[in-house]
């Protein structure tokens, strides 16, 4: 046969070969609105919550930990309600995962208080001895880096104004540094002295741990 | 150079690259193999399982697989075009460049710039080295094709060919992201979408770098080592086009029940089933060759690694076009099945394969013979029980873990919570981590084999 004496026609009717599978599956839902539907229900991560993802994808969470409930009874049971496709409007890149050494995170926000979340990054075994996660407790002796908020926000279209952004960092550093936040007993405990009156880098990640999943109930509240 | 104008330098170099990278990356897996029951191994940042398991992925699939591949593609092109590689020059560039970027792609990843995008975690900059280095090797493919002296192309160069092609559309449509800083970037994609495009990536990659470039060796590599002809021309051509034609179909058989629609993932469903047929083309193809001649299994030392190989190739794509059945996924996914599903295939399948092909191939090169068989056939042995244990011990750990997740009482509350979940399975990562090191070892003797091979001094012509 012709073909398999002439590499470059070969080579050019793989390529229409393997982008045939590749169109239809992966480009044109691309253009179709219904796979990644948006709501106004579901809102963009605030500066600090961004941040946190971004210290989320740094340290790799994603490789033990899923950000999708299945809709199966007992995954719903587990964890809470299945997850939905709006909620991930504003995700890039995904973080859906696809092994679960420890539970998955869709719905972790609200389920605890910020203090769980210090005392647990600070040392999983502390809390649940035969735990295999990681210590982060190295997080908050780390200040946050914001220098570049501003930035990120803006490339991802969160349609934030550089004064909103400022505004949102200021706000949650008066949050956590205040004299009356429920947690801050424990926040000092692992912070380090010296930056308790700022933003840690644990700071931020607890933030995005606290606003997954927290806004699937007004989606579920409108059905 | 040889005295026949082919270059194998490049060959060789890439061969012990290779060899290098495989160490380094076997090193961290078992790192992270044992922070999996015992986390005091987190010791620094750098050394979390977070940030590891993507050195390990990464080294071993873009380090040894990649150098791997080239090594025996660039000997493969040689012997098949009978001429030699049209840029030699370029192809050392090619060599040099390539280590000096997994270097910095393993130090990036150790100070945790990861895109999170499995199998593509590297950050923008590092994105587009690997294209220029893949455009460098591409032009050594397609120079060579085109002044080779032999006119029919064998089955070998159609797979290298399609491997060329399908991994350039793959690599730089997933990566495409909008950079904020020199280390970091945001994807172009959202959510589902990005979902789809990146698993359309990630079992692609598998299939054009653990799959595509292996049957290529092993439709060369098979024949030359055992001195048969492949069983069937006709068969090959069937299993080839329909091998790269379903594969990029079938992505979101990894995203079953997310929120990606449904039809993607039922069409990945049919697609995935769709594959047993041209994956299985090239077993029967394999065991059909060796046809009346199967004393070579016992007389010819590498004949084992070719059949255990293809025979592990053959039990991967079934295995997984069934667990990506939408109810056995539901099951399996998420747990250490899939772990031991996708270990089968590496250290089985793709190890066994290149071991093969290193073991006949750098003699040929070097005008050496190799220092031991005794100790091949030792280095396969300790590989095959060490992958046997291993991928066993995921399988049953997983069954296990879906399991317990799924368990639930008379009054329909669950049955374990998620920690006892963890737990159960420390004794299967115990066993785990021991059949790794003997995995381990057997990789060592198979490294110091061929560097003693090197080392000889040329048998006299």
């Amino acid at each position: 046969m012709g073909i398999y004496s002439k590499p470059v026609v070969f080579a050019v009717l793989s390529a229409v070969v393997i982008l045939i599978g590749t169109i239809v599956t992966v480009f044109i839902p691309l253009f179709m609105p219904s796979t990644q539907p948006v709501s106004p229900l579901i809102k963009p991560y605030t500066a600090i919550e961004l941040e946190g993802r971004d210290l989320y994808i740094r340290e790799g969470c994603n490789n033990c930990h899923t950000q999708t409930v299945r809709p199966l009874r007992t995954e719903v049971l587990r964890y809470g309600e299945y997850s939905k496709p709006e909620e991930f409007a504003y995700d890039r890149p995904f973080l859906w995962g696809s092994r679960r050494t420890g539970p998955d995170l869709n719905r972790i926000g609200g389920k605890y208080p910020d203090s769980w979340h210090y005392r647990h990054m600070q040392s999983p075994q502390g809390m649940f001895e035969k735990s295999n996660m990681p210590p982060y407790g190295w997080l908050a002796e780390n200040p946050l880096d914001t220098r570049y908020s501003i930035k990120k926000i803006s490339v991802l279209g969160y349609g934030y104004s550089a004064a909103e952004v400022e505004r949102q960092i200021a706000d949650y550093r008066a949050k956590v540094t205040a004299a009356d936040y429920d947690s801050k007993e424990t926040r000092d405990q692992v912070t380090p002295e010296k930056l308790r009156g700022d933003l840690t880098e644990m700071d931020a990640m607890i933030a995005y741990l606290q606003k997954l999943g927290r806004d699937v109930k007004n989606l579920e509240a409108t059905k | 150079m040889s005295e026949t104008g082919y270059e194998y330098r490049v060959v060789r170099g890439f061969a012990f690259s290779a060899l290098f990278w495989l160490v380094i990356g076997l090193v961290v897996g078992l790192w992270i193999a044992f922070e999996m029951f015992n986390p005091a191994l987190n010791l620094t940042p750098w050394l979390s399982f977070g940030r590891l398991r993507v050195v390990h992925t990464n080294g071993l699939g873009l380090g040894f697989g990649l150098a791997g591949i080239f090594a025996t593609s660039y000997y493969i092109l040689q012997r098949l075009t009978r001429a030699p590689l049209a840029f030699p020059k370029l192809a050392l560039a090619h060599l040099y460049l390539f280590n000096a970027a997994i270097a910095l792609a393993a130090l990036s990843l150790f100070m945790g710039m990861n895109t999170t995008r499995e199998y593509a975690e590297l950050e923008w900059p590092l994105d587009v080295g690997v294209v220029i280095l893949w455009v460098m090797y591409a032009i050594n493919v397609f120079g060579t094709l085109l002044k080779r002296q032999e006119k029919q192309m064998y089955i070998s160069l159609w797979y290298i060919i399609a491997m060329t092609v399908t991994i350039a559309v793959l690599y730089i449509v997933n990566n495409l992201a909008v950079p904020v800083t020199l280390f970091k970037s945001y994807s172009l994609y959202a959510g589902a979408n990005d979902a789809n495009v990146e698993w359309w990536y990630g079992h692609n990659i598998v299939g054009f770098i653990f799959t595509v470039p292996v049957l290529a060796m092993f439709y060369y590599f098979l024949p030359k080592a055992t001195g048969l002809p492949i069983y069937s021309h006709r068969l090959s051509i069937i299993s080839f086009w329909a091998l790269i034609f379903a594969y990029l179909w079938t992505g979101a058989h990894h995203l079953m029940l997310t929120p990606l629609p449904e039809w993607i993932q039922t069409v990945a469903i049919a697609f995935s089933i769709f594959l047993i047929a041209p994956s299985w083309g090239s077993v029967v193809n394999g065991y059909y060759t060796l046809q009346g001649n199967w004393d070579q299994m016992r007389s010819n030392y590498l004949v084992k690694f070719f059949i255990l190989g293809i025979t592990f190739y053959g039990l991967q794509t079934l295995q997984g076009p069934l667990q990506g059945l939408r109810t056995l996924n539901a099951f399996f996914h998420y747990t250490d099945w899939v772990v031991g599903h996708v270990h089968m295939g590496t250290m089985g399948w793709v190890a066994m394969v290149i071991s093969a092909s290193f073991y006949y191939m750098i003699p040929r090169i070097t005008g050496n013979e190799l220092h031991s068989i005794k100790l091949a056939n030792m280095h396969f042995w300790l590989i095959l029980g060490g992958q046997l244990t291993w991928t066993i011990t995921m399988w049953i750990g997983g069954i296990q873990q879906g399991a317990m997740w799924k368990a639930t009482n008379p009054d329909g509350s669950l049955m374990y919570n998620f920690l006892d979940s963890v737990t159960s399975l420390y004794p299967y990562y115990r066993l785990r981590f021991a059949a790794g090191l003997v995995y381990f070892i057997g990789i060592l003797i198979f490294v110091y084999n061929l560097v003693m091979t090197v080392r000889k001094r040329p048998v006299e012509a």
